[in-house]
């Protein structure tokens, strides 16, 4: 810094344009130095993983680390006919190593993915190895297990070979490769993501409706009143705002609940007889993720509506126009930007929600991020967490693209 | 200046010894939660915490194996020992999520019944998924499965595990298969098929649990009339005065072991609370508090024969009950998880 502003100072033949502009440098390089440490913290709480979340939904490892020879073996195998005895051979060595090293139960598992039951068949081909009293090597795997000589499970090692896979992507929406290496769709009754995320769109888009149909008047109350009770309303729309939502699905669940204080008060009242089913069902998930989402809504619609002038509205009416078209033609264009940064905020929450529906709803409300938590703790299949990862991301920047180019983000306000 | 810095100094390094000293003295032990790991604070952490002065830190789960392989694969376990389902065991043994138990600092293999004792796991207890239900609201005495399945002569919401394993067994049970061909039936496409048809008929009566502590409260509170449940939960229930009953009759035994994370810092004092756990003394003690049974077979003849009735290893309840397939659950278990979840989630 020194030696520039030397140099700025002690050169008076440099042109003023020059000088100008460096200083303008300057100022740049100063401004951007503040930033680093948020960039730095961006990078490595948000790029650095989602970018490792994207690479491992493509990862595929675990055959060509554990079956390095075997891999090298099946190069240019046809496919049409279970592979020679070098294959067999390679295999055996590989087999024996990996047992040894542990690291043969990674393969395992990964072609158990493939087709079931072919973890076990590893792993007891893997115990017995090395091989000596047979003739030949095709022979003795065979007598272990006829499966070795079948086609499957050999297009299933020859698929793996890469270190890098679609698998999981496709089938994160219900595709897979065959043994002919066409992409077909999954076998129905084991397509479940693509329905999943159609039904997370779904709920997504009714709860955002109907934070829309509770949060716009709501939001116009709040601006239209005189600031003390305005105020006091506020108060109460944050106060659940700041509550853990753990703790307000708790609450939901102890209200709703068929032994619960709303259905208490049905019951006493003799609206009905018999409790209602309000938890563990959609109308549960529905009441309270709508609850949760409501501030997103009235906040950003808040803050613009407090930003537009009474006398618009007010001339309009003096000027002989219905009051209904005044707010329609006049004011409700105006709140535009923030309905829409609203609901675009509402939207992508919601398509992440997982709590509230794994503890207010069914396995029929279960959306997109059940089935991330899923994959990640109960069968620890990493890369199929990742690849619903992926698509969860893909749809939101899709929406996003979607709502940029309908309203634009120029005119995003979120309060 | 000088002194007060090193003074300073000197303080500091005393609360790091202090802080190092109670890491040490510290074991972290990981169960089931709710009833059942109550009864294991009673019969096992607090004793042991007297006899050693090691301070037993309790945590609860779900039996998800990933915080387990995130930790291993970082090197540096935080928690101690495990309580783990044999599915789970056989496969994080596989694939070198969890020590090579040394017997020699734990106990006499032979004293443990057969199928308790394995490469990473010692036996804890033998647990039961029996069929369990509100006496208050069914009229009537429900007997099998089959009867689980009749909506018409005991109406009401049916609570089973959110899962593949156990629901599918259960499902072929009450469709008449018997208990001994359960795994051969479910080995083939057919058998799989039909248990989940079987499902069908009662699925909109059924509300998914997940956590074992949900049937008993469930079940109590009215929203269950009658539920798939550990049996210990229940009769932990019992005790609180529930008028909950259990049918044995076509139950699911399985073990839970004590498993020690690969690279465990502490697998001294692991080992250590192993070995007193396994004791027959203590394992009678817990037995007392919830009523699973004991693996360890000198434990048997010191149970009161009272308690010994109600536990799952009396020879009255194993009848019609049979073992859980831990080799088949392991191969197949993702495929079907995947199945019942595409079935679970339409509509």
């Amino acid at each position: 810094m020194a030696t520039v502003e030397a140099t700025l100072q002690g050169t008076p033949d440099v042109p003023l344009m020059v000088k100008l502009k460096r200083a303008e440098r300057r100022q740049r390089l100063q401004a951007l130095a503040l930033i680093v440490p948020l960039a730095l913290f961006l990078l490595l709480v948000f790029i650095f993983p989602l970018a490792g979340m994207l690479v491992r939904s493509v990862e595929n490892p675990e055959v060509a680390n554990t079956l390095p020879k075997t891999v090298a073996a099946l190069h240019g195998w046809d496919g049409k006919a279970a592979p020679g005895e070098p294959v067999f051979v390679a295999l055996s060595q590989d087999l024996q190593q990996a047992y040894e090293n542990k690291t043969v139960a990674n393969a395992a598992k990964r072609l158990n993915s493939e087709i079931s039951g072919y973890r076990s068949l590893v792993m007891n081909t893997a115990r017995k190895m090395p091989l000596t009293d047979a003739a030949s090597m095709r022979e003795g795997f065979v007598a272990i297990d006829a499966r070795w000589g079948e086609l499957p499970y050999w297009h299933a090692i020859a698929r793996n070979t890469g270190r890098y896979t679609s698998y999981y992507l496709l089938a994160a929406v219900d595709h897979q490769i065959d043994d002919q290496g066409n992409i077909v769709a999954t076998d129905p009754q084991q397509a479940v993501f693509l329905p999943i995320l159609g039904r997370t769109l779904w709920m997504s888009l009714v709860v955002t409706v109907i934070c829309i149909g509770l949060g716009y008047p709501l939001a116009y109350l709040l601006a239209s009143l005189p600031a003390r009770q305005s105020n006091l309303l506020m108060i109460m729309v944050l106060l659940p705002f700041w509550t853990s939502v753990l703790v307000r699905v708790a609450a939901w669940i102890v209200l709703l609940q068929n032994e619960g204080l709303i259905n208490k008060t049905l019951i006493a009242v003799g609206i009905t007889h018999e409790p209602i089913q309000l938890v563990f069902n959609q109308v549960g998930v529905y009441i309270a993720m709508v609850h949760i989402m409501l501030p997103f809504m009235i906040l950003p619609v808040y803050s613009v509506m407090k930003g537009i002038p009474v006398v618009y509205v007010k001339a309009a009416i003096s000027l002989g126009s219905h009051p209904f078209a005044a707010f329609w033609r006049i004011y409700f264009p105006q709140t535009l930007a923030g309905l829409g940064a609203g609901s675009l905020l509402v939207f992508i929450i919601t398509i992440g929600y997982y709590i509230t529906p794994a503890l207010l709803g069914s396995p029929k409300e279960q959306m997109m991020s059940y089935f991330v938590a899923f994959y990640t703790n109960v069968t620890i299949n990493w890369g199929m967490a990742a690849a619903l990862g992926t698509l969860l991301l893909l749809v939101t920047l899709i929406l996003y693209a979607v709502y940029s180019r309908l309203i634009g983000t120029s005119r995003l306000k979120l309060g | 200046m000088n002194k007060r810095i090193l003074s300073t100094a000197c303080f500091g390094m005393l609360a790091a010894c202090l802080t190092q000293a109670a890491i040490a003295k510290d074991l972290t032990v990981i169960s089931f939660g709710g009833a059942s790991q109550e009864a294991q604070a009673k019969a096992y952490y607090e004793p042991f915490t007297k006899a050693t002065g090691i301070n037993i830190i309790p945590v609860a789960y779900n039996g998800e194996m990933a915080k387990i392989k995130a930790m291993v694969e970082a090197g540096k376990p935080t928690w101690d020992v495990v309580e783990v389902e044999s599915p789970e065991l056989l496969r994080g043994c596989e694939e070198g999520l969890f020590e090579k138990l040394d017997y020699g600092k734990i106990g006499d293999k032979k004293d443990f019944i057969p199928g308790s004792v394995s490469d990473c796991g010692i036996g804890i207890f033998v647990w039961s998924v029996v069929l369990a239900y509100n006496a208050d609201l069914v009229k009537g005495t429900p007997a099998s499965w089959a009867d689980f399945w009749d909506v018409k002569k005991y109406p009401g919401k049916r609570g089973l595990r959110k899962g593949a394993k156990y629901t599918l067994e259960i499902a072929l049970l009450a469709d008449g298969v018997p208990p001994a061909e359960i795994y051969k039936v479910l080995a083939t496409k057919a058998g799989v098929e039909r248990a989940f048809k079987k499902l069908d008929q009662i699925k909109p009566n059924i509300q998914w649990w997940e956590a074992g502590a949900q049937p008993p409260q469930l079940l109590a509170s009215g929203d269950l009339v009658m539920s798939s449940a550990y049996n210990g939960r229940i009769d932990a229930a019992q005790k609180e005065g529930k008028n909950l009953k259990i049918v044995w009759n076509g139950s699911i035994y399985d073990v839970d072991s004590w498993a020690i994370p690969k690279g465990d810092p502490k697998s001294a004092e692991a080992y250590q609370y192993i070995a007193f756990a396994s004791k027959p003394e203590n394992q009678k003690v817990f037995s007392g508090f919830i009523a699973y049974g004991p693996t360890n077979t000198k434990a048997v003849s010191l149970i009161d024969p009272k308690r010994a009735d109600v536990l799952p290893t009396a020879p009255a309840n194993l009848k019609g009950a049979f073992a859980i397939d831990i080799p088949f659950w392991v191969d197949r278990g993702e495929e079907l998880e995947q199945r019942f979840n595409t079935w679970a989630a339409a509509n």
